[in-house]
């Protein structure tokens, strides 16, 4: 490690690091803007400007950028000198000519790391007596608002957008002090993680719009560490409360997960917390039919009663916690008791699961997917099942080959600029193998198009030709074996090749051949990787809860109409989006009494005898798995208002009630854990994901709110003017208060970051290991899944797929915008789901006979379905892909062979805009 | 003086074609290297010529050429070398005359240097503004295919060379060589950090070497005719003859060849016919908009690059803009800086903040508006944009030369305009201010 000299002192700094980053991870504070410890340097702002010495006789030195010096060994550097310190005190100057004087009104204020800079170095007079330059702002959708005015042309939004997010449609404009970061024309942000402007511009020009509509400055939030429900990734967040309302979500850092960056479903699926749809009270349906609302205690005794003196089984579900599956499997008895999901996913996930317990080494975090030099997905829209994996994947295929590119000139890997124009587009090689054309085509080698079946052929066939003892694929075109022999190559000839696939396209054999392939080059090579996205934020939790055995919903539905069950009770979960309608409306017609546990209102819910509110995702502790198999808790961010109780409390009520002997030791939220650790072999280490609530940092709990938090004497004097008393936390280490210590404290309880002269999220860097390291506290989350098998079997080939005239197969399609439930009931994100719900090739539509936004009828079960018909060409041919998660495509079942027929009189109904930048606040 | 870039250029003469070209000893050079010279005789012959970058730099030309990796050194791929055509430094039109009317010595030395450089393709990246230029050089170009100077195996040498003419969009920051090479890649134009060279990582990432118009000039004749006829040239410190133009209040505005080392005097008085009647010299920017005031005495100065340089001021492109005591300092400074910073790129905060507010201190200053700290202001930014590494490229620093020399030898003119007093130059004289 060099030592360097700086101001006089010594330190010790790691070699190939800039002086930047070596200066912040020595804690020392040099302002910068266009830096980024994510996306490296490129000498744009010329705020870390510090003076560098040739020699020890050199008194004078010149000015050098921080970021684009390289450290080296007895480097002798002046930060706090008077040139350095007035050569940034002066940029800082330049950068306030045409910043306005808006602080008071802007969105970013309190966390505006511009305002942090400033004060950092010292500028406070203005000489400037022009003009300032004024710009015309941009509507770019329900998600960024944009304040161009106060831009400083740190060129990070664009940096990041584009080159690192792969968009095209946000760009630096025209030149000199006039450049404009914006769109062509105003109009939606297309990409998937345009949320990340937020966070990533250093001051007010992209804010949150959501924020901007129902602000809160960021020290009057209530925060807690959470973990993303919104797909099964498990993104570490920090959403903020104020007035019990969600107002925003932020990055949680965690170096092995999301990093810096969260996709768009994430940070704002999550304002579903605030929906009109949210229950509140329990209610219990009378005899016409209607809801009476009902008190704890009553719904409790209700549940009770219903309970106890009959037969009784339990629905789980894969978008509630651990803690709370577990309780409800423990109530109604394992025989009784489905994890929820639908029965081809169900198996799917079991067989996933298996697949990573089997496997030869643990799933690979998105950080070790990074370092990925060969990348095959197989079946997989990533971008829209786990869309903040196919950042990773971004990053693996250009930034790796531009960063060893860059070795062999004896660049850096932070000299983004230079080793990107080195690069060019050449890239790693990356085969994306979907049914249709995914949002990573760009960065792929080749891509193909193809049923599912086929999928699976091609990667059996990439496995026969990687291990020639494997059997191989018959039929197979001289097409698809070419591209199945130039896959085996690249994937051979790599040091880390990874394998991505999952559930997305609901296939068996897509996930058996991507596992044989890995199993085929693991012979080989230890470094070999395979992922497989699930669905959602706790299916793998699920699956290693049950191990895959239980019931499954169609089980269920025999057992109900043969009258032999009375009592159901489903855990936050809306059966109708799990199978078709015919199904789900027998099974819950069967039974007499059927209670439901949610936080929203559902078609379920609407079925139910007695309905009971519980939490969302931001009101209780919970622990879900990752489809890395990582465990993680999730803390309340605020208390749940009006009857709502966590779910586990409930539930832990009734058991309690019901006199449950094996759970009468269980008191608390860690009990839980502790039980379910130790009695799921599969799960014991969901204990390490977190501390328990004895947990203290120098004796003192952590605190949610900031130190500046303002108002708590004041906020409800509206309604009662004597400050109530804070609510004490007994099951966590966090506390309802300002007062305790937001320290290094472990890393899975980091509630929010700030420091000293930093306000803003650049803080991060004082809680990591160097900068951009992980937390000091540790990495959030426990590996469940080690991956210590090694059996390498061959799976049955399914046969190829042929088109048949007038039948059509289906395919699932995933959104990111619209197929998850709970995101949706967000009003940005539901803006942004317009979409046909059922896709053709165009040539199969012409035979057809239809045309983009017709209708077109499916009909399933002798029942006709409606929908909206869109064309793409990517399709593959014979195939009908439906949108997952969309009204009724519930009843279409993947693989199902279906007619299809021009919908007469159908009325194309206008999407209903909910809501629109009026332009009209000045935030 | 024998004229040598040129020989072929004359006020009488039409624009070369190939035929005339040829018939005047052109593409001699290329004949005899191809024939007799391996790429390292050739890049032996241009560093010994002690050739210098001609663009306003004066990097040794083969220096610059020696950094490109070659033979085993060079991973497979293109290399390039571009024809930097992008004139558009303020008071400088010598590129024009060779680009209008001798477009084939240009591209023979194109050739030339991509044949020592070992590139297969070459670029002439054209000022937008020069259609007359991009007319003759697409006709040349053409011949030399027909002809067989470009193309494959090019006269049966079995070396290959790809030309390519690029029109720009216009933006002076293009001529910046980096900033060039983003142009040309569809980027925006903004410059590059160095290290990493073009030598090295140039175009599309490859080993690329962009030179001046007159800098490629020099070459057929540096290989036809050898180092010691070419250092015989110059009649100062630098080797060769140079194209010196002048601007301004002179008799006879112009442009002409003349030998490194000519005295400014000599160019002034002699070339450029000394002041118009009723103009006195009051100072004069040696080399284009971007380098430093010099005055009157300066006049017996060399023109050879380090002579000026220890001046104080820089010879650039060596076309002189003259200064007459009819035209206030202030409002000639104003114009330019105006000029370079509706030219910054915007890319880094020193010169795209910066220079507007020059501007807008100057021209509160020439409005009558400025105050006693102005002055102060003012040094401050020259001192904050002024020195090289403290902004991005040197676009910012050279338009604080004209800034700072002006503070420097002309204070007066900013102290009458300061305290108030009527300025004559202003107020009744050419200033446009």
């Amino acid at each position: 490690m060099p030592k360097i000299i700086i101001d006089d002192i010594e330190y010790e700094v790691e070699a190939g690091n800039n002086l930047l980053e070596a200066c912040l991870g020595l804690k020392l504070d040099l302002p910068y803007f266009c830096w980024h410890p994510a996306m490296g340097s490129i000498g744009a702002c010329r705020q870390c400007a510090v003076v560098q010495y040739l020699n020890d006789e050199d008194t004078r030195g010149r000015i050098v950028m921080g970021c684009m010096t390289p450290v080296s060994e007895g480097a002798r550097f002046s930060l706090g000198g008077e040139k350095a310190s007035e050569f940034r005190a002066t940029v800082i100057e330049a950068l306030m000519l045409n910043h306005p004087h808006d602080c008071p009104v802007c969105a970013e204020g309190g966390e505006c790391h511009l305002q942090d800079m400033t004060v950092m170095s010292g500028h406070r007079d203005r000489t400037y007596r022009g003009k300032k330059n004024t710009h015309r702002n941009q509507y770019l959708g329900p998600l960024i608002h944009h304040e161009m005015n106060r831009c400083i042309s740190c060129y990070r939004c664009t940096r990041f957008y584009r080159d690192y997010a792969g968009g095209d449609d946000l760009a630096a404009m025209a030149a000199h002090d006039h450049v404009y970061f914006g769109r062509h024309e105003a109009g939606v942000l297309e990409s998937e993680f345009s949320g990340n402007l937020v966070e990533v511009c250093p001051t007010g020009v992209f804010t949150d719009e959501t924020l901007v509509k129902d602000y809160t400055r960021k020290w009057d939030l209530q925060s807690a560490p959470s973990v993303c429900t919104g797909c099964a990734v498990g993104c570490n967040t920090m959403p903020g409360e104020r007035y019990g309302r969600l107002k925003r979500i932020h990055n949680r850092f965690n170096v092995e997960v999301n990093g810096y960056f969260l996709c768009d479903r994430g940070r704002f699926g999550g304002a579903f917390v605030n929906s009109e749809k949210r229950l509140k009270f329990s209610g219990l349906r009378d005899t016409d039919g209607r809801f009476n609302a009902i008190n704890r205690d009553v719904a409790l005794e209700t549940s009770v009663a219903w309970l106890a003196q009959s037969r009784v089984a339990g629905i789980g579900s894969p978008r509630a916690s651990v803690e709370a599956n577990y309780l409800l499997r423990k109530l109604v008895g394992e025989d009784n008791f489905s994890n929820g999901m639908n029965d081809d996913e169900a198996m799917l996930v079991a067989e996933i699961s298996q697949l990573m317990l089997s496997g030869r080494s643990p799933p690979p975090s998105l950080k070790k997917m990074e370092t990925a030099d060969a990348v095959l997905i197989l079946g997989e829209d990533v971008t829209n099942t786990a869309p903040r994996l196919a950042l990773s994947l971004r990053q693996a295929v250009t930034h790796n080959m531009a960063a060893e590119l860059g070795e062999t000139l004896g660049l850096q890997d932070w000299q983004d600029a230079a080793i990107r124009n080195l690069a060019q587009n050449q890239r790693k090689p990356l085969y994306a193998i979907a049914v249709k054309d995914t949002r990573l085509d760009d960065i792929a080698i080749s891509t193909s198009a193809m049923a599912p079946d086929d999928i699976a052929r091609l990667g059996f066939a990439v496995a026969h030709f990687i291990d020639d003892s494997l059997p191989p694929v018959d039929k197979l075109s001289d097409r698809y074996s070419n591209l199945a022999q130039q896959i085996a190559k690249d994937l051979q000839q790599a040091a880390a090749p990874l394998v991505v696939s999952g559930t997305g396209s609901q296939h068996v054999g897509i996930c058996q051949a991507a596992a044989l392939i890995t199993r085929a080059l693991q012979q080989t090579n230890t470094g070999v990787m395979l992922s497989f996205c699930v669905p959602e934020c706790n299916s793998l939790g699920q699956a290693l809860l049950t191990g895959g055995e239980g019931q499954d919903l169609a089980e269920l539905t025999v057992r109900a109409i043969a009258g032999e069950i009375d009592t159901l009770i489903v855990l936050e979960n809306d059966l109708f989006r799990r199978a078709g309608s015919g199904q789900i409306t027998q099974l819950l017609a069967s039974v007499s009494k059927l209670i439901v546990l949610d936080c929203v209102d559902t078609e379920t819910t609407s079925m139910a005898s007695l309905v009971i509110p519980v939490s969302s995702f931001a009101e209780t502790e919970s622990t879900y798995v990752s489809s890395e198999g990582r465990a993680q808790r999730s803390y309340p961010v605020f208390e749940p208002a009006d009857d709502v109780l966590a779910d586990w409390q409930w539930l832990l009520a009734l058991s309690r009630k019901l006199g449950k002997a094996e759970l009468a030791l269980i008191e608390h939220f860690d009990d839980i854990v502790d039980a379910c650790a130790s009695e799921v072999g599969a799960l014991s280490g969901i204990k390490d994901a977190a501390p328990g609530a004895d947990y203290r940092l120098r004796g003192m709990k952590i605190p949610r709110q900031t130190h500046r938090y303002s108002g708590r004497t004041a906020m409800h004097a509206g309604v009662q003017i004597h400050e109530p008393k804070q609510t004490q936390d007994i099951e966590t280490p966090l506390a309802y208060s300002m007062e305790g210590l937001n320290g290094n404290e472990v890393g899975a309880l980091l509630p929010y970051v700030w420091a000293p002269g930093w306000n803003s999220n650049q803080s991060l860097h004082k809680f990591q290991h160097g900068v951009g390291g992980a937390l000091k506290g540790g990495t959030a989350g426990s590996r469940l899944i080690i991956g210590d098998g090694n059996t390498l079997t061959a799976e049955s080939i399914p046969g190829p797929f042929h088109a048949s005239v007038g039948e059509f197969l289906l395919v699932p399609l995933q959104r990111i915008f619209g197929s998850d439930e709970l995101s949706m009931l967000a009003p940005a994100i539901a803006e942004l789901a317009d979409s046909p719900a059922v896709f053709l090739h165009p040539d199969d539509a012409i035979v057809m006979g239809v045309h983009q936004g017709d209708g077109v009828v499916i009909m399933v079960d002798g029942k006709e379905y409606h929908f909206e018909l869109g064309i793409d060409d990517s399709l593959a041919q014979g195939c009908a892909g439906f949108v997952c998660g969309f009204q009724d495509t519930n009843n279409l079942r993947p693989g199902d062979s279906v007619c299809l027929a021009k919908a007469q009189n159908w009325q194309h109904k206008k999407p209903q805009v909910i809501s629109t930048d009026g332009g009209s606040r000045h935030v | 003086m024998e004229k040598v870039l040129t020989r072929n250029i004359g006020a009488d003469k039409p624009p070369t074609d190939i035929a005339a070209y040829e018939e005047n000893g052109g593409y001699a050079g290329l004949r005899k290297a191809l024939a007799e010279y391996s790429p390292e005789d050739c890049l032996k012959l241009v560093q010994d010529s002690n050739l210098r970058g001609r663009g306003g730099a004066g990097f040794p030309t083969g220096m610059k050429w020696s950094f490109v990796p070659m033979g085993d050194k060079a991973t497979p791929g293109h290399k390039y070398l571009i024809a930097n055509a992008d004139e558009m430094e303020p008071g400088t039109f010598k590129d024009r005359l060779l680009l209008e009317y001798d477009p084939h010595q240009l591209i023979e030395g194109m050739i030339l240097a991509s044949y020592t450089i070992q590139a297969d393709i070459a670029y002439i990246f054209l000022r937008c503004e020069y259609h007359v230029a991009a007319e003759r050089l697409e006709q040349a170009i053409a011949d030399c295919y027909a002809k067989g100077y470009l193309g494959d195996n090019i006269l049966g040498s079995g070396y290959n060379l790809e030309l390519l003419l690029h029109s720009s969009a216009g933006r002076y920051i293009c001529g910046e060589e980096t900033a060039l090479i983003s142009s040309l890649e569809g980027k925006r134009a903004n410059p590059r950090a160095k290290p990493p060279f073009p030598q090295v990582s140039g175009l599309w990432g490859r080993p690329t070497i962009v030179n001046n118009v007159e800098t490629l000039c020099n070459i057929p004749h540096i290989i036809e005719r050898g180092v010691e006829w070419y250092q015989s040239l110059g009649v100062g410190e630098d080797a060769g003859t140079k194209l010196f133009g002048v601007s301004g209040q002179v008799n006879n505005p112009g442009c002409w060849e003349l030998p490194m080392g000519t005295p400014i005097r000599e160019i002034l008085e002699h070339h450029a016919g000394g002041m118009r009647e009723g103009y006195k010299l009051k100072g004069f920017l040696p080399g284009g908009g971007s380098t430093d005031f010099l005055t009157q005495d300066h006049l017996d100065l060399a023109m050879d690059y380090n002579v000026i340089g220890k001046a104080g001021s820089r010879m650039g492109t060596g076309t002189m803009i003259i200064l007459d005591d009819k035209t206030c300092a202030v409002a000639m400074v104003k114009n330019l800086i105006d000029f370079f910073a509706q030219e910054s790129c915007g890319f880094c905060t020193p010169c795209r903040d910066g220079l507007p507010w020059s501007s807008q201190v100057l021209g509160d200053i020439l409005a009558g508006r400025g105050r006693q700290e102005d002055m102060h202001t003012l040094s401050r930014q020259v001192n904050f944009i002024g020195a090289m590494g403290n902004t991005h490229c040197a676009l910012a620093p050279g338009a604080m030369e004209p800034l700072s020399s002006a503070m420097k030898y002309f204070p007066e003119d900013f102290r009458r305009h300061i305290d108030g007093e009527s300025c004559p130059m202003c107020d009744g004289g050419q200033s446009d201010a």
